[in-house]
């Protein structure tokens, strides 16, 4: 077993909690760094995926999961990013502009949401946000002198000192921007502002009889959630190279919703995590469609079956269904995710043989008090 | 120069007077307890002190300042900390964060500064975990630092909730019932604590409190509310014999 000596306060303020933590995250850099020389395109763009799914992941952990406020409105956040990043690119803005620029106001647009945030809770919240997503994809379609209606719009490729930004350089832009926002994530959270956040969370009450603001924190952590989501929008804009309104749907945004039940609500590693599992399930279900017809073909020997099964399978609403599935499947069975499941299986080997299921068992309380709501 | 007073407080909800014309003072340095019945509107004058509530008519001053003006999180800033009578603890933190999040009025860094965690900010949060741990150390905590408050038992709860407050760094401290839910050792061990945060900190006490031995072991003064009015104030002796007093809680 290992035990963690603490010799400082210095300790728990470091990025990295251990060296081993260092090595691990240093040796996972090197190989996304490495990834291109040795992968093809198709699973270079695979990972740009899970890169963008992992910021936009982030934001939601930072407002959902620590801030405690929900969003199923987070689409219309990339949209905004992404069409400022086409309409700067079309008159040649070069890209170390507009990236920040758009982070920046697609945080503004953020803001004004969090607006009525401060006075709506749970699930009206989550109504509110998908009204705003709603809003912004009329304005996506009607505004034809800005975004080209629903005809869509070409994304002229990102441009960097005259440089042309190829399939190489948005790979290891959306690395950097990755990293960005982990780092500005970890700084968040331990510092005053992510513990205001975990307070208005758990007891809004308490947290205001602590001297938390809670207006000031909660439209800030819409601000930042809606900011990193710009900066993936941008990204997502440069990746796709055509945009039309018809992407950012609410579809998208219970999709960002998913990485965070399925990586778990309170952890930037679950955010990558889900990431990872959303863009796998695609291809995934796809294998699924093709491999599994034949295969109950060759178990059971009737090609009526077969054929049934290709029928249903292939019948529309399947990948609705199945993700369905997959949230009941988490929400029930490991609520606290992917990275709850990693952080049993570490301490199965950490503890061993001394694991107890109940480790992880959460207490429930009944006397929480609904005073001064 | 007024410490701190309450001048005919009123509060109303729909056709309930929950606190009625309730004045009193209490002196820098008191333990001042108030007491009542079920319903008597302790916990709701707290809540306007606490600006959780606003009050219908009235003044609350404190320090030759009325407060009733400020909302609840500037009453933090002005040195006022509160526990909470059914435990508002931030559940799915650890021990040590619910303590620094009492910290939160001492931080001046701007959210930019947070975002890129400064030099400035280090400085700060080391600041913040010095006056915390000293917390810790005085209410014996230091072996639930890193525990998820979900994971405590009631009685340690209702400590960290004391030591929350503490962490603010407060002149006056309202307790909300502090003993219920703890067993004979550790409401005896609350009653030494109290004493020692009013005579080794010099926080000034106001506490509502059902467990008479407690109070009368512990306050200066106290007074007895029902139907959200005054029925008796003075001693804990004299209190607890006032015919009013007794009527109330035996049913005359």
């Amino acid at each position: 077993m290992a035990f963690k000596i603490r010799t400082g306060y210095e300790g728990d303020l470091n990025l990295f909690k251990t060296p081993q933590s260092v090595a691990s995250y240093g040796v996972l850099l090197l190989l996304l760094c490495a990834a291109p020389f040795v992968l093809g395109s198709y699973f270079l763009s695979q990972i740009v995926f899970v890169l963008i799914y992992t910021i936009v992941g982030i934001g939601l952990v930072l407002l959902s999961g620590y801030a405690g406020q929900t969003s199923i409105g987070h689409a219309a956040f990339l949209a905004i990013g992404a069409y400022t990043a086409a309409n700067a690119a079309k008159f040649g803005v070069p890209i170390y502009i507009y990236l920040p620029a758009a982070g920046l106001l697609t945080g503004l647009v953020g803001w004004l949401v969090g607006l009525p945030a401060l006075r709506l809770h749970g699930i009206y919240l989550a109504i509110a946000t998908f009204a705003f997503a709603l809003i912004v994809e009329e304005i996506l379609a009607r505004w034809e002198t800005v975004t080209n209606g629903n005809e869509g719009m070409m994304v002229k490729p990102a441009s960097v000192f005259g440089e042309r930004l190829g399939e190489w350089g948005l790979y290891y832009l959306c690395i950097g921007v990755t990293v960005f926002v982990i780092v500005i994530a970890v700084n968040v959270i331990r510092s005053p502002t992510g513990r205001a956040f975990l307070a208005l969370r758990d007891s809004e009450t308490a947290a205001r009889s602590m001297g938390v603001d809670s207006a000031r924190y909660k439209t800030f952590a819409f601000a930042l959630s809606a900011g990193m989501t710009g900066l993936a929008g941008v990204l997502y804009a440069h990746k796709l190279s055509f945009i039309s309104p018809e992407m950012f749907t609410l579809a998208l945004s219970i999709e960002f919703v998913m990485i965070i039940i399925i990586g778990g609500i309170a952890s930037l590693r679950g955010a990558a995590l889900g990431a990872v599992f959303m863009i796998m399930v695609d291809p995934l279900l796809v294998f699924v469609k093709d491999k599994l017809p034949a295969l109950i073909g060759a178990i059971t020997g009737s090609a009526m079956a077969q054929d049934k099964a290709s029928v249903l399978l292939a019948a529309p609403g399947v990948k609705s269904l199945i993700f369905g599935l997959i949230i009941i499947f988490f929400i029930i069975y490991e609520p606290m995710g992917l990275d709850g499941r990693w952080m049993k299986i570490k301490t199965w080997f950490k503890a061993f043989p001394f694991y107890k299921p109940a480790t992880f068992r959460r207490q429930k309380m009944y006397l929480k008090s609904e005073r001064g709501r | 120069m007024t410490y701190f007073a309450l001048e005919d407080v009123s509060i109303q909800f729909g056709g309930l007077k929950a606190v009625d014309g309730v004045s009193f003072d209490v002196a820098k340095g008191e333990i001042f307890t108030i007491i009542g019945p079920n319903g008597a509107g302790k916990t709701t004058l707290f809540n306007l002190i606490s600006r959780l509530y606003n009050v219908t008519t009235g003044r609350i001053v404190f320090k030759d300042e009325e407060i009733t003006q400020l909302n609840a999180q500037q009453i933090a800033g002005r040195g006022i900390a509160r526990t909470f009578q059914n435990i508002e603890l931030f559940d799915n933190a650890s021990m040590l964060q619910n303590l620094l999040v009492g910290r939160h009025r001492h931080s001046t860094t701007r959210f930019w500064e947070d975002l890129f965690f400064l030099p400035r900010v280090r400085r700060e949060e080391v600041g913040h975990r010095h006056a915390v741990e000293e917390v810790m150390e005085f209410l014996r905590l230091q072996r639930y630092r890193d525990t998820l408050i979900a994971g405590l038992p009631y009685g340690v709860r209702k400590v960290v909730e004391v030591g929350r407050a503490l962490s603010i760094g407060p002149e006056v401290l309202l307790l909300d019932e502090p003993s219920s839910g703890l067993n004979v050792e550790e409401t005896s061990r609350m009653a030494e604590w109290i004493l020692e945060i009013n005579r080794r900190l010099g926080i000034t006490i106001l506490m509502v409190e059902h467990d008479m031995s407690l109070v009368s072991r512990v306050s200066d003064r106290v007074l007895a509310l029902n139907y959200g009015r005054i029925m008796a104030m003075g001693t804990a002796q004299e209190v607890q014999s006032h015919p009013d007093v007794v009527a109330a809680y035996l049913g005359a």
